[in-house]
């Protein structure tokens, strides 16, 4: 399909603001000023039937199953959309906040932030929760920053983070731009022993990042062991909240022991992903931390009203020019009211049954390197499909053609032709049914036709792309030949 | 239960199935001294009800006062065609295009997005965004700091003290030295600026039109910046690239920008979009997602997510970036938002959000006691200084129905008489002629 921009001719007319009255070099002299900016000129249907076109090329939750494994798309309801346009939250100006009287104006907004907050705390077991980080990896940002500012202000000298070789590729990235030496520890039949942390764990390390349940989709059970071994080297533990879909009402993070803990709202609370964002990772924090988060902070006077605090001389300062992605982490609040204590519950309770249910029913096709009990999801190996050239990747492009996305691939990085599923709470079993039923087929057929499962995809809008011409020819604008 | 749609049947046969007797067998690893302390969350509510208190919420905020609030986030009018595009649920409830076939319709809009960022700036390239135009600035900060192996930092004051105050927080643990530079009267700089850079410098920060609002010419500054080798990294503001030299023609290696004004509601900070475009030579410092133009086996155009190899998930600890989700609905809604305006609708804004500007500056000043403190050319900004302390006029006029500005004392010590206005194509002379009547009888 021809770009925008192929699609331009000169002189159409899309949504044109009224005439002005000057021309520009009446206020801004003629060697400040530049020519075209090469936007297109298209009509308004042309730009509707283009990006209509556009969408139709797209899996989406809505309507195709999507099993990424890490990443829990699930449905996302579609109420909080009109939340999140009510004139209200989306005309306000987040600098009306900062003059006089502040807060005056925006109650409502600050309410929203005050309560989600305080809601995440319950969930999750800890102090107090900041929504200003943009995204999740912003907030493993944001939460090592914090530690690193706890262990400054502690005296104490500290240049290592362990994150461990099963942990998403944005741990030891976000540990690194924090200024810290990353250190990996290895885990052993899936899980971190107390043995193997041992070995890397000394005086240096400020922080351990985990992810529970990991993800290979197993519980962590030496955690307490852990969690007591970390604390005694004054070191902090962070928790990646990528996996909370799997834990809500079954486990607190604080309670357990963590200092640190970042969400992914867009995963666990169901707001949209947008094909990559926007994103939003409020981070909690354990008391002693409290006094390192972000400002501005939100804080509620005894008469009720709130009001926006910049007064945290110990805060490591602004990661963010406001409050985070509010548009974002209302929608994330309104599905927390809508659910409510028992909601959570149920959707992390038949997140995990739906998993297990996969596996289970998958176990005789595909080798499951750890067969047992997982929590909201579980890897599969292509190993006995590779033997005839099938490889993940081909099983995932196998799946497109079936009409459901496909699982997370090639991570996480210690297993081989790795395939990581995650059904999520929101799907029927009559669709999880369909995906295993294709999975079995597509299982069958690496045997019978690896050639036939090599091709595909077949029957979306390109087969399999070179992504190697890509790297090497690198055309990422419509303006090279 | 919403949202969840096992029957209990449903439930028996997959326990069955899974060989367990119940769903909490599933949880039996979590030992007990794990389970939470307490779970005190409130009852769940109905869909009506949830909406019904939202909207409580939303009318607990102001949004009908006339606004002339700016300093860097703009109320620009987003055409309804927008909305309707980007509420596809294809776009919005799709993932990260990890499976290029399956995301065609993404991966296509990030290549044009590309393309008109990359355009409107005048440079080679441009990534799929990053959070908001701090964080593109601060990425950009360390794309230098990386490729000249230099700590040394040079920023403008007249750059957004926002964007000011991300950098410090970000380079706090980092070993880079940021040096400030003040402003002059609310212009940049540029021969104080042009002095400080040395063979240590990594890069020179400033901001076009400047956080007063001051339209400049840094090319003989970039020119400095490059004899000694240093980065050379513009913030500017991307309705007005429709019509100002842009960071190409100047010479800047890099160019960022808050991108919440094409398309973005103001929605109290968030989300916004990180505008991030760099020359050629500094692409494979560029953090964050990039589409790639490529073929499929029958030699069919398709796109794909290039340049993997500087992430996070492929490079770990080793990548340019930490960054994972980036804004992609948002560059989106800025990609639909620049077509349906064409080349022509954007000028238009551009134009119409300077004139009505540069009438409220007349209209303004013409008040005994006000002064323009913006000296030169301006755009859609302007800084004037009052007779009195701007926060007590703010407060006064705010409540009158009309939010005045941005008090620059919030930023700027000895600037407290100091008020930043700002003016979109949504700006009317009446309503310029309402505020300048108010701020005569009030001061």
């Amino acid at each position: 399909m021809k770009t925008v921009f192929k699609k331009s001719v000169l002189g159409r007319e899309g949504v044109w603001p009224e005439e002005p009255k000057s021309n520009i070099e009446d206020f801004i002299p003629a060697e400040l000023l530049r020519e075209s900016a090469g936007m297109p000129s298209l009509s308004e249907l042309d730009v509707v039937r283009h990006f209509t076109k556009l969408s139709m090329k797209n899996f989406g939750v809505d309507s195709n199953f999507y099993p990424l494994g890490s990443c829990t798309m699930k449905y996302n309801p579609k109420f909080t959309e009109q939340v999140a346009a009510l004139p209200g939250f989306a005309r306000l100006h987040p600098a009306i906040s900062q003059l006089k009287g502040a807060g005056r104006h925006c109650q409502g907004a600050l309410e929203v932030i005050f309560e989600t907050e305080r809601l995440l705390s319950e969930l999750c077991g800890m102090a107090d929760f900041t929504m200003h980080p943009m995204a999740g990896a912003h907030g493993e940002l944001t939460g090592v920053m914090i530690i690193a500012a706890y262990h400054k202000d502690k005296g104490n000298k500290k240049t290592k983070v362990i994150c461990p070789d099963s942990a998403h590729g944005t741990n030891p990235a976000s540990a690194s731009i924090a200024g810290y030496e990353v250190v990996s520890v290895e885990s052993n039949d899936g899980i971190i022993t107390p043995e193997a942390l041992a070995e890397v764990l000394d005086d240096e390390v400020a922080a351990v990042m985990m992810t529970c349940p990991n993800t290979l989709g197993l519980f962590e059970k030496h955690l307490p062991e852990i969690v007591k071994m970390i604390h005694e080297k004054d070191a902090l533990l962070y928790y990646d909240g990528a996996n909370m879909n799997a834990i809500m009402g079954k486990m607190r993070v604080g309670d357990a022991g963590f200092d640190v803990v970042h969400l992914n709202l867009h995963k666990t609370f169901a707001t949209p992903h947008g094909g990559g964002g926007p994103g939003s990772g409020p981070v909690g924090v354990c008391e002693k931390l409290t006094p390192f988060l972000p400002v501005s902070r939100v804080k509620k006077l005894e008469d009720g009203q709130y009001y926006l605090s910049y007064d945290a001389p110990k805060s490591i300062g602004f990661v963010a020019p406001f409050y985070g992605n509010f548009g974002v982490y209302l929608k994330a609040y309104a599905y927390m009211l809508r659910l409510g204590r028992e909601g959570l519950i149920r959707a992390t309770e038949n997140a995990v049954l739906g998993a297990n249910y996969m596996r289970k029913r998958l176990e005789d096709y595909f080798e499951v390197p750890y067969n047992r009990t997982c929590m909201h999801e579980f890897v599969l190996s292509a190993v006995n499909q590779a033997k005839n050239g099938v490889r993940a990747l081909d099983v995932a492009k196998a799946l497109l053609d079936k009409g459901h996305h496909a699982p997370t691939i090639y991570f996480p990085l210690i297993v081989k032709e790795c395939m990581m599923i995650e059904p999520t709470e929101t799907e029927s079993k009559e669709t999880l049914d369909c995906f295993v039923d294709d999975l079995i087929e597509i299982a069958k057929l690496a045997e019978e036709n690896p050639d036939f499962i090599k091709n595909a995809p077949v029957t979306l809008s390109v087969s399999r792309l070179d992504e190697t011409k890509a790297a090497r020819d690198m055309v990422i604008t419509d303006d090279i030949n | 239960m919403p949202y969840v749609p096992h029957s209990p049947e449903d439930v028996r046969e997959m326990l069955n199935v899974i060989g367990v007797n119940s769903v909490d067998d599933l949880f039996a690893e979590i030992p007990a001294d794990l389970r939470p302390k307490s779970f005190d969350l409130p009852k769940g509510k109905s869909e009506m009800a949830v909406l019904q208190k939202m909207e409580k919420l939303a009318a607990r905020n102001t949004t009908d006062l006339t606004s002339f609030l700016g300093a860097g986030f703009y109320d620009h009018f987003i055409p309804t065609a927008v909305d309707a595009l980007v509420s596809r649920s294809e776009f919005y409830t799709a993932y990260t295009p990890y499976q290029p076939e399956a995301s065609q319709g993404t991966l296509q809009a990030i290549f044009e997005y590309q393309t008109a960022m990359a355009r409107l700036m005048g440079l080679d390239y441009s990534n799929a965004s990053v959070y908001d135009g701090g964080t593109a600035l601060y990425e950009a900060t360390l794309m230098a700091v990386r490729k000249t192996k230099r700590r040394k930092v040079i920023v403008s004051e007249a750059l957004n003290p926002i964007y000011r105050e991300m950098l410090d927080s970000y380079t706090g643990n980092l070993n880079i030295e940021l040096v400030t530079v003040p402003h002059n009267h609310g212009r940049t700089n540029i021969k104080s600026l042009t002095a400080v850079i040395d063979k240590d410098t990594a890069a020179i920060i400033v901001q076009n039109p400047n956080f007063f609002g001051s339209v400049n010419d840094f090319t003989d500054l970039f020119a400095t910046a490059h004899e000694h080798k240093a980065v050379a990294i513009m913030s500017t503001y991307p309705v007005l690239q429709a019509v100002l030299k842009t960071p190409g023609q100047m010479g800047a290696d890099i160019a960022v920008a808050e991108g919440q004004s094409i398309g973005q509601p103001l929605s109290f900070g968030g989300p916004y979009l990180g505008i991030m475009t760099c020359s050629k030579a500094l692409v494979r410092q560029m953090p964050g997602r990039v589409a790639g133009r490529t073929e499929d086996g029958e030699g069919r155009t398709g796109y794909v997510l290039t340049l993997q190899a500087r992430e996070q998930h492929i490079r770990r600890q080793k990548a340019t970036s930490n960054i994972c989700s980036n804004q992609a609905l948002c560059a989106l809604r800025t990609l639909i938002h620049l077509c349906l305006l064409g080349e022509e609708g954007l000028r238009r804004t551009a134009l119409l959000s300077i004139e009505r500007a540069h009438y409220a500056a007349e209209r303004l000043t013409s008040i005994t006691g006000v002064d323009l403190f913006t000296k030169g050319p301006f755009g859609n900004e302007f800084a004037i200084t009052l007779p009195v302390n701007a926060f007590e006029i703010v407060d006064k006029l705010t409540e009158r129905g009309i939010i005045p500005g941005c008090p620059l004392g919030r930023y700027y010590d000895g600037l407290e008489n100091g008020l930043l206005i700002s003016c979109t194509e949504k700006t009317t002379e009446e309503q310029i002629g309402i505020f300048a009547e108010i701020l005569r009888g009030a001061i």
